[in-house]
Parts: C-alpha cells; structure tokens; sequence
C-alpha cells in the first residue's frame, strides 16, 4: 500500500459511503449477487498470478484441515461447464481437470492433462496425447473416448453453457485414435481452441456424469479433479474431499499430488461485510469479492490481500458505430483524450486495479501498452474537435451544423464501482464540452441490450484469458458494430494462427488498430481481490484469475 | 358458520387470482427476461447471438403471446403446477419445499423471541408505578421499529459473532446459529406486539372488574397477569395476520445477513435472475401463509372470546 494514497482513498469511499448508506446497504442482496455473476469479469490479478498471497517466508506445508472458503453467490449450477460466475467457478473448478494449463505469468499453455498436443497449419485440427493413469474416483480411467464424449456432448449445451459453447464455436469431430491419443477437428480456424482447453469451461467430466441432462449436471457431477464433490445446496454450500491418490495435477501449479487439506467447504454468504467479518473473527480461511470498503479493515487485521487483474476486455465505453454521431473519428478521440484514468482509479477503486493501456487488459497474453492513445488531455480534445468543425455553444457544449455534442452511456450495476465510476466520467465529460446522460440497465437485460447493440455508449468488459476476445469483443460479430475490414482481416489472421509468436504479433497489430480508432475507449483493468488468513498459504489464481486450491495448507495451529 | 367459512375460502381464492394475476402483469412488463439474465451470466456476454436468445425463449415458451402464457401459467397453477425454474430446471413448489423448513425454523423462534421481548415490555410498562420506568420503556417499541432490520443484524453480528465469538455469523447449522438471525427477525415484531400490548392492557386496566377484583383482596400483580393480561390479548391476536407478513418480508433480509438457506434468499435469488417462474411462486406462497394466517385468526377469536360472533357482519 502507498501510505501517500491511501488516506486519500479511505476518505473518498467513506463520503460515498456514508452518502448512500441506507439504499447501497439494502439493495446489498441483490448487488452481491450481482457482483458474484459479473466478478467473471475477474480474473488472475495484480501479482502476476502465481501462488498468490505468500506474505514473508513460511515453512514447509502442514498437511491436514478442512480450508473454508466464503462466495458471495451462487449461479444454481456445479457444472464446469456450464458456470459462468467466480463465485460458483471456485468450487466447480477444483472437481476437474483441463487438457492444458495456462501460466497465468506467461501465458505459455503447459501440460495437465494432455502431454503434449500438435496443431495443423491453419489451426483446425488439434491432436492431444493423454496422460496415462489418469482414473475417476470410482477407478474409470480418463481416455480419448471420455474426452470426446464430453467435447461431443457440450456443443448440446443450453444457455447455462454459454461460455463452452463459444470455447467449441465450429466444432465438427473428435476422432479417436487410440486410448490416449485424439483429434479434435473445426469447421473453420480456431486458434483460441488451445487456450480455451485450459479453462474450467473445458473441463473433463466423469463419462456418466456428460450422459446426465443440464439440469441434472447442475446438482452433481463427477471429474478427475483434485477434490471430489461431497454435498452440494444451492445458495447455502458446497463441500468437497480431498481425492485419494490424485498425482496429475497440473505443471503450473507447486503440488501435482494429493491436496494438502483434507477437504473445502465452500459458504454462500451474500453481504460482504460479513466475509469480511468472517475472516477476520477466524471463521472462514479464504474470501472472494471483498468490498473496497472491507479493504483496510482486512488490512489492519493481518489478512493477505490477494488480487488479480482480470485479463480480457477492460472496463470501458464501447460505442456504437451505427450511431452517426461514433462515425466522426474525431468524436471518438475526443471522448478517449476528455477522460481521466488516473483520477477514476484512484476514486473508486483499490489501490491494485491499473488504469487500462490497451484494449486488452494488461494480465491478457500478448497485451501490448498503447497508452501514448490513452492519454487524458481535454485542452487537446476540444482541439480535435474544432478541428472537425464543431464549435462550442452558449451552453458550453459543442454543436455542429445545429446537432449537439449528447449521447447516454448505459451502464449495469454489476459491480459496486460502476456507479462512483460512471459519475465520474460524466463530470469529466461535460466539462469537456460534452452533454452526457447516464441510463442505468437492469442487469437481467444486460445480455439483451448487448446481443441486439441497442445503446448508444455501453459500460462493460468480459474475462478471457486469450488474445482471441480481440475477435469476439472488436470482430464482426461485435456488439459496438464495427465496420472495418482492414481490422477484420487482421482478426481473422488471429484466429488461424497457432504459432504463439506469430500470433502476439498479430494480436499487437490487431490492439493498435482497435485503439487508434477509439472504437472502444478502455478506462480500467478491473480486479479481482480475493483474502485469506495469515495462517492459510497457497491459493493459487488461475490465468482467468479464478482460484487453484490444490497448493493450500494451513498451518497446524490453525487447522 | 359453514356458510360463513366457505364465503371465507371464496373470498381467499379471490385475493390468491388477484395476487397471481398482479405479480405476473407486473413481472412481463419488466424488461429483460431470464433467457437473457442466464445469457449475461457472468457478464462474460456477446457471444449468445439474437437469434440463439430466440431459440432459447421459445424452449421455455417465453416466445408466446402474454395472455397465452397467462393462460398456460394460471391453467398449470390451478392443478397444483407452479412451473420450472428457468435457473435450476427444478420444479418450482420443489424450489420452494426445499428451503421451507429452515424459514418455518426461523420464523418460530423469531415468534418466540417477539413474544418474550414484547410481552415483557408491555407487562412492565403498564404495572409499574415508576413513572420513569413506564415511559422509557413505552419508548423502546417506536425506537425498534424504526431501526433497519439489516443494521440490526449487521451489529449484532459485530458484536456476538465477530468481537465475542459467540454464535456463528452465517449459515443453517443448529440452534446457535438461529439465536441472532431469530432475535434480528423478532426484534421489530416485538415491538409491535408490545405496543399493542401495552395499549389494550392500559384500556383493559381501568375497567370495572379489576376494581372489583381488588376489593375482593386479589394481589395486583395476580389481577395484572391473571385477568387484565387475558383480556388484552384478544386485540394482540388480531395482529397475527400482520406478523406472519412481517415474518416472510423479514426474512429476505435476515436470511441474506446470516447468509441462510430459506423462502428469502431464494426470493433474493429468483427476483436476481429474474427467474419467473420462481418469484410468481413465492409471492402466491405469501398470499397464502397471509390469508391462512387471517383466516385461522378469525376463526380462533370466537373461541378465545366467546363474545365475538362471527358471520353476519361478513353475510
């Protein structure tokens, strides 16, 4: 923590705080669930993501203990592959185990459960060689013919699988060709197809648990993972064994052999006050979600403070090209140069959370910094704007040829600094000679608004540890419209390259071209805060910045 | 009085429709619906296409005109069929069966808690001679009711579970996990039964009988608990129907506090994700616990009270 910073910052949210206390507290039910659905946006944090929070040097593992781990919420679903929150990707990430890893440093892909896998020339064709001796609980053993069961059976997925289904996007086959060795087979080029088989959304499922419906799948499944599923109660909690005899873990983490505790008991507990108090009074090990609020009492009670920026899509304005008025290049520049990243950073948000220097955030693999584009200089914004003809009205906005400088930007409360941040970028708007209305949107309509473009401006990010969300957040099927074929080829040379040096190249091409067009004004790199005891070491942060428990002990005193 | 009942039961069905009816018009005249709540999971959004929505709405028939689906919703509702939940494809009346027990639980030790805590406040207040006393504690019901349930909670878990260590902060298990969610959920109760209370134990105080009782040398105290007591509850009984509303409400923000399972947070949880089918089957749950509630009250007051009669007045 910068002692110079952090005065400032507590004052802030204690204004806002005290400001908003009755509705903020009341509506809390609802934003921490909220805040669990959308911390997806989380991901791997400031640390780089290794094993994470390891405050000075500790002894060796202590084996033995049960770790307690408090979620904000709960999607209503066990299922790797069809979860899409943090909060409910925690517990279902640790009941299986992926064909790859991602080093959530590099983002190199390292073996787990495949041993090594080869890919064609045009990135349609992938074949992975299995590991031996991989079993289920009940002794199955982990082969081809499950993995393609599984990879078969996920592109019949309901919406529940939203995630999946885009990770398997053109899929045609998986061909066996022996008990460990498969190839799976696209329609089209999928070079994000290798990352994507290292995230919990591909995870492997025990051979009876892929014949079960969704629904069914959502109550309990199988997988070869390091904890086996003991009790599952929607909103309430989820318990999970450590899995005898499991020695596959994956290259990425510390442990590949048997967790060192001896199971985890995954809590629902809604209010973030209360995690926070639950740590602290020493009734869990491990929290999500924490509250920046909750930040220095967790601080001034020993508490590791783990974060992680999530990679993927910042936090940003995305603004819809159909609009006439995002057709001026001179507009989008404009919005970019009016607004300032340090001063909302600082505002609203903890002290980890970087302003965004791309359009990816800075965890993604093959981020490039263009912040020479994102610089905050109003004097130059009306400069730019002048220069395109627009001049400044008696109201201190600008007009052109009588329309005037206005526009709304929509954004979802999912997340509890969107708001702070929202009026900040307003205020930082209209000084700059804009008129900006804000329209908060029912986070149940988010999906909606977004698949039909139906905005002006939209506040929003997405979690994706792969240079290919540059595709889904900026490619033809954008929601912000984008009609750029020059930017389209350079995406659609991405998504068929599987060599990973020639593939960042084009992914920095790909940045330069979506920033220097302000199709998408990226503001911060959202972060995602996890706590722990001082007695509890090893929670590992995944590529995506969800958790790994496999490395957790405890220390025996605190068992 | 069979006559009566039956007007009664005719009458419930009536404010159940109006409640089902109400609730639904309410609910499809939100924007957004649950395909796209479920869509958004995440937020981790845009890949679902329009079109993928569509196919989605109509395999759960959200794709039907609004009176159809009524009529398909109320027709299901009538036998019995509450729907499936859009989030977890479970029934909804199993939705709801699952996670009764624990609010049922709560909501009689809350009783429990309101009952001793406002009784005794009531009792005191109206037979001390200490002037003092009375007025500070004919103070406290107006305080507790004002005082957000939620910070309630939240202090009392600063205090008993965080500082203290006492009982637990969160979660289902056994009877020391009930203690502060129960007295959270009670506390703004009893205060309204003691202000009831306390107001018909004043009236009942002054009538006739207890001078005559008196003068036939009954204690005070005796007259206070044995015949002032039993004619001030009858008005406190008419107040059922309320705490049973009370309870339920109460519920959504106690059970979201001490992070317990129950009829709350899975209100929380359907009304987040705009699960429908689930949120229509809790309000028709409320209505029902309140008009059992009321009719169960009104059918007991001729027998507490053998002066009430009842029928004409309704008839």
């Amino acid at each position: 923590m910068l002692p110079g910073l952090a005065p400032k910052r507590k004052t802030q949210l204690m204004t806002d705080h005290t400001s908003r206390f009755p509705s903020s507290r009341l509506r809390i039910p609802t934003a921490g669930l909220l805040i669990g659905s959308l911390s997806l946006v989380a991901a791997c944090g400031g640390n780089g993501g290794g094993a994470a929070g390891n405050g000075g040097p500790v002894g060796d593992p202590e084996p033995g203990g049960t770790l307690s781990f408090a979620v904000g919420s709960d999607d209503g679903c066990i299922d790797p592959q069809q979860t899409g929150s943090n909060d409910s990707i925690y517990p279902s990430r640790q009941l299986v185990d992926s064909l790859t890893d991602q080093d959530p440093e590099t983002g190199e892909i390292a073996p787990w459960l495949a041993e090594e896998w080869e890919i064609n020339d045009d990135a349609t064709e992938y074949t992975f060689t299995l590991r031996e001796g991989v079993t289920f609980a009940d002794g199955t053993p982990l082969d081809a013919e499950v993995v393609a069961a599984n990879l078969d059976r996920a592109t019949e997925l309901g919406s529940r699988g939203h995630i999946t289904l885009s990770y398997i996007e053109g899929y045609e086959e998986t061909e066996v060709i022996d008990d460990q060795t498969f190839t799976v087979r696209f329609e089209e080029p999928s070079a994000q197809f290798l990352q994507a088989t290292s995230t919990h959304a591909l995870g492997i499922l025990h051979p009876d648990s892929v014949e079960l419906s969704d629904d069914e799948r959502c109550e309990s499944v199988e997988g070869s993972g390091p904890f086996v599923l003991e009790s599952y109660t929607p909103d309430s909690s989820i318990t999970m064994t450590a899995r005898e005899g499991y020695d596959w873990g994956s290259e990425v983490w510390d442990n590949q052999g048997e967790p060192y505790v001896d199971g985890i008991e995954f809590t629902i507990v809604p209010e973030s006050g209360v995690r926070a108090g639950s740590l602290q009074s020493g009734q869990v090990d491990v929290i999500g979600n924490i509250a920046p609020q909750d930040l220095p009492q967790l601080e001034s009670a020993n508490a590791q403070i783990l974060p992680r920026t999530n990679p993927g899509m910042p936090f940003g304005l995305g603004l819809n090209q159909e609009e006439e008025l995002f057709q001026d290049e001179a507009v989008r520049e404009a919005i970019s140069l009016g607004i300032d990243r340090e001063e909302i950073v600082n505002t609203a948000y903890t002290e980890d959370t970087p302003a965004s220097t791309s359009v990816v955030a800075s965890t993604t693999p093959d981020h490039v910094d263009l912040s020479e584009y994102l610089q905050h200089d109003p004097d130059a914004a009306r400069e730019v704007l002048e220069d395109a003809g627009w001049e400044l009205g008696d109201d201190e906005v600008y007009e052109r040829d009588g329309e005037r400088l206005e526009f709304t930007i929509l954004w979802f409360d999912n997340a509890p600094t969107n708001a702070p941040t929202l009026e900040l970028i307003q205020q930082q708007l209209n000084s700059t000679g804009f008129d900006v209305s804000l329209e908060e949107g029912q986070v149940a309509e988010f999906g909606t608004r977004v698949a039909e473009s139906s905005f002006d401006i939209i506040w929003r990010n997405a979690t994706r540890a792969d240079a290919d969300i540059l595709r889904t957040s900026y490619g033809p099927s954008s929601p912000y419209l984008i009609e750029d074929e020059e930017l389209f080829e350079t995406l659609r040379e991405l998504s068929a390259e599987p060599d990973p040096d020639a593939r960042a190249e084009i992914a920095a091409e790909a940045q330069e071209q979506v920033v220097s067009q302000y199709y998408t004004v990226p503001v911060v790199d959202l972060t995602t805060t996890l706590a722990s005891r001082a007695e509890v070491h090893g929670v590992r942060f995944d590529s995506g910045s969800r958790v790994y428990l496999n490395d957790v002990w405890i220390e025996e005193s605190a068992q | 009085m069979v006559r009566y009942i039956g007007m009664r039961l005719l009458l419930a069905v009536g404010v159940l429709w109006a409640a089902y009816t109400v609730t639904f018009v309410i609910l499809f005249m939100v924007p957004g619906d649950p395909i796209s709540a479920m869509a958004a999971g995440g937020m981790d959004s845009g890949t679902v296409s329009p079109e993928q929505l569509d196919a989605m709405r109509a395999e759960y028939g959200f794709d039907q005109p609004l009176p159809v689906q009524y009529g398909q919703y109320l027709f299901a509702a009538l036998q019995g069929d509450l729907g499936t939940s859009v989030q977890t494809g479970q029934p909804v009346t199993t939705a709801i069966g699952q996670v009764l027990w624990p609010t049922v639980e709560l909501s009689i030790a809350a009783l429990v808690v309101a009952v001793i805590f406002g009784g005794a406040i009531a009792l005191i207040a109206t037979y001390t001679n200490l002037r003092w006393l009375r007025e500070t504690l004919l103070a406290i019901p107006p305080l507790a009711i004002s005082l957000p349930t939620f910070w309630i909670g939240l202090l009392l878990i600063q205090w008993f579970s965080f500082s203290w260590n006492i009982f637990p902060a969160m979660g289902n298990d056994g009877f020391s996990a009930l203690v502060l969610p129960a007295i959270t959920l009670g506390l703004p109760i009893s205060a309204l039964v003691a202000q009831v209370l306390a107001k018909s134990l004043q009236e009942a105080a002054i009538d006739p009988y207890v001078t005559t009782a008196r003068a036939k040398g009954i204690s005070r105290i005796r007259v206070h608990l044995g015949h002032v007591l039993r004619n001030a509850t009858l008005p406190s009984l008419t107040m059922v129907g309320l705490i049973a509303g009370n309870l339920l409400a109460g519920s959504v923000i106690v059970e979201t506090v001490f992070s317990r399972q129950g009829v709350g947070q899975l209100t929380v949880q359907s009304v987040t994700m705009q699960d429908l089918p689930v949120v229509q089957g809790v309000v028709v749950f409320g209505a029902v616990v309140f008009i059992a509630a009321n009719l169960i009250v009104d059918l007991l007051l001729p027998v507490a009270d053998p002066r009430v009669t009842v029928g004409r007045s309704y008839a």
